[in-house]
């Protein structure tokens, strides 16, 4: 089944006209005919994207106009920083189900403006500054490179974009594939949490267990592990293997992602791996085992 | 971006917000003039360095037992005095690190009469995804230890983006730190256009410790400490010209003129890496392999040879590394740019130290062919262990 996008999934391009957006729509085309449907562009409407193979876009003016001509359900925003707030509430407004924002850098308060919206929708927004989400052999929405990927039965979800494919790539080699990977990005105010992805892949039959791989920064891991605990409780559980990076990362420094700060002595990686731990899923000491622990615990 | 307390007073009373004259000195010379110039009867001279723990912190220069980062001073010649003991010094605090930081910058402010230290800040509660105050009766001290001790004590309350911070807010933080009479009124017109700075001005963290309430029951922004959004800075010029590089390490510095988010540490290790959360992990692996990093750095997504060579030099400029580790798993990042950086670098710098270099992912095998075309004396690896391992045995090695 996989979770969020399959190979009916329709994707809206916001910001296809620009490198980045045309770059990453070849790929997605390339990759098992994912349905990208058209890109919008305010001054562009009525004019046609051409790949590299020849496949032709339609540009819309706006999301809505995209979204009824060609009955997407999903977009993809490659639009720079500061214009991505505003392209995500465009979305939410044109009542697109999922939303996806590659865009790293945005503003933070753009974000809690964004996030009120998004609150009041019933849209779902993946990042931003994330590498998309793919379903193997069925959809690839974002810029994660697709050959590590093969069909099978692990959920991936992370904060962090190269520790996501690391995931991807350990457990093809291990022979056990993934059923939906997502990476919901490294910012601190964002559309979707570890929870809500986790809800998802427990439900979803395909997904018989779950790598999970947090950072420093937050407490996004710790209502996590809280949420697997309740969960669990009622029976709904899968075999977890955890990881997360920054256990050398020194307090009151930004590493790199905007939402990867120990602050005020909290978002420290040691809580975060103590209440994983305590709510059952089987922490890697190290970002290269994320493979062979998950097949060591699903052979316990 | 943090800013020095004088830069973020003076930006918190452009808004009305009832801060005490002050003067900024720059220059040793400036001191006399400015103490002067000022009324009296009390005279506080605060060293401007951007770390917190002030008062407490140490002068390297000075006996053990002089006055600490922040000196209240009660005649124009102790203030004078203070401020010239002080200038150049460089000071330690809890939060500088042993090598602590020099006091280039002084601030020279008119003493209050304090009846009660509040604290009070503004920043993105993370978990609701709206902007907080967090407020507590108990200020002018270390509020993470009062989180710990008397959790009961902090209160956070969260503002609606859309009303912003309205009538019942203000009257809630007003309830919560306990405030009366013209201090209440005056409080609730400060909380709100503190938030109206914090929103205009993209801030990620506006404190304020001690927020005080005078003898006249009036209230005072008595210490400000503010940051900004770095991903914001696009859109406030203004703020950018108030970057002190002096209080930057002169290799972030480097670095961030080409887009690379490097990280200074203390280890043996140089790290370059793509993405944030690798970069934070392959330092992890280091330590576990029982070494230390030297650095954080990711290229980033987009990164050119130009700024991969320009990484490297980064790297091997700190006398501390003993060898790198390069560990790419390329998405966007295609692994044959960052074989040709290595090569190039490798070539410029004359590479001295061992080199292990990891790759995968994207165009993995033409990154390969180029780094052993080059006849680099380079280590390969497999995976992240295998570098790990090899990196941390080059190093014990030598």
């Amino acid at each position: 089944m996989a979770i969020l996008i399959n190979k009916d999934t329709k994707i809206i391009v916001q910001g296809l006209t620009g490198k980045t957006g045309t770059f990453h729509t070849e790929q997605a085309l390339a990759y098992h005919d994912t349905q990208m449907v058209a890109g919008t562009h305010p001054k562009k409407a009525g004019e046609k994207w051409v790949s590299d193979s020849g496949k032709e876009l339609p540009i819309y003016g706006s999301v809505a106009d995209a979204k009824s001509a060609t009955g997407a359900n999903a977009s993809v925003i490659y639009v720079p920083p500061a214009g991505a707030a505003d392209a995500i509430i465009e979305a939410i407004d044109a009542g697109v189900e999922l939303i996806t924002c590659i865009t790293e850098g945005v503003p933070v308060l753009d974000m809690v403006r964004v996030k009120e919206r998004l609150d009041a929708s019933s849209s779902r927004l993946i990042g931003p500054n994330c590498p998309g989400l793919l379903t193997p052999g069925e959809c690839k929405i974002g810029i994660m490179p697709s050959s590590i990927f093969r069909r099978g039965s692990v959920g991936v979800l992370s904060r962090s974009g190269t520790l996501t494919y690391e995931a991807v790539y350990q457990t093809s080699m291990a022979g056990l594939g993934q059923s939906t990977a997502v990476g919901i990005g490294g910012d601190p105010v964002k559309g979707t949490e570890f929870i809500d992805v986790l809800d998802m892949f427990l439900d979803d039959d395909e997904t018989q267990s779950i790598i999970m791989i947090g950072e420093i920064g937050g407490s996004a891991e710790e209502e996590a592990a809280d949420f697997i605990k309740a969960e669990s409780k009622k029976g709904r559980k899968k075999p977890m293997v955890g990881f997360i990076a920054g256990r050398t990362s020194p307090p009151g420094r930004t590493m790199g992602h905007a939402g990867a700060v120990i602050s005020g002595g909290k978002g420290g990686a040691d809580a975060k791996i103590e209440a994983l731990e305590a709510a059952g899923v089987k922490v890697s000491p190290s970002p290269a085992s994320l493979g062979d622990t998950l097949v060591a615990l699903l052979n316990s | 971006m943090n800013i020095h307390e004088y830069q973020a007073k003076a930006i918190l009373k452009s808004y009305g917000a009832p801060v005490a004259n002050g003067a900024v000195i720059t220059d040793a010379n400036q001191i006399d003039e400015a103490v002067a110039a000022m009324p009296g009867p009390v005279w506080v001279v605060k060293s401007q360095i951007h770390a917190g723990g002030r008062g407490k912190g140490k002068f390297k220069e000075l006996a053990a037992d002089a006055k600490g980062g922040v000196r209240v001073s009660f005649s124009a010649d102790e203030a004078r005095t203070n401020a010239h003991e002080m200038y150049g010094k460089t000071l330690v605090t809890a939060q500088t690190g042993d090598s602590g930081k020099a006091v280039n910058r002084l601030y020279i402010e008119d003493g209050a009469d304090i009846e009660k230290e509040l604290y009070l800040s503004i920043l993105v509660d993370r978990a609701i995804g709206k902007v907080a105050f967090v407020v507590s009766t108990e200020g002018g001290m270390d509020i993470e230890a009062v989180a710990h001790d008397t959790p009961e004590k902090i209160h956070t309350i969260g503002i609606n983006h859309s009303t912003g911070c309205t009538d019942a807010n203000a009257a809630t933080l007003a309830d919560a730190l306990k405030l009366d009479g013209t201090a209440r009124e005056e409080g609730m017109r400060l909380f709100k256009t503190l938030y109206q700075a914090f929103v205009e001005k993209d801030m990620s963290l506006l404190e304020i410790n001690p927020l005080i309430v005078t003898k006249a029951n009036q209230v005072q922004v008595l210490d400000a400490k503010v940051s900004f959004d770095n991903n914001a800075l696009f859109r406030h010029s203004d703020i950018v010209e108030l970057r002190d590089i002096t209080e930057e390490d002169p290799k972030e510095l480097e670095a961030s003129k080409y887009d690379l988010a490097y990280i200074a540490l203390d280890g043996d290790i140089g790290c370059m890496v793509n993405g944030a959360g690798l970069a934070m992990a392959t330092m992890d692996i280091i330590k576990l392999y029982g070494a230390e990093p030297a650095n954080f750095l990711d290229v980033g997504g987009g990164a050119t040879t130009e700024k991969v060579t320009a990484a490297f030099k980064i790297i091997t400029a700190d006398p501390n590394v003993k060898g790198i580790l390069v560990n790419i798993f390329g998405g966007i990042m295609r692994c044959d740019v960052i074989a040709e950086g290595v090569v190039q670098a490798a070539k410029d710098i004359a590479l001295s130290v061992p080199l292990v270099v990891r790759l995968e992912g994207t165009k993995v095998a033409e990154g390969k062919s180029i780094l052993e075309a080059s006849g680099l004396d380079l280590i390969a690896a497999d995976d992240l262990n295998d570098a790990a391992e090899k990196i941390v045995k080059a190093v014990k090695g030598n």
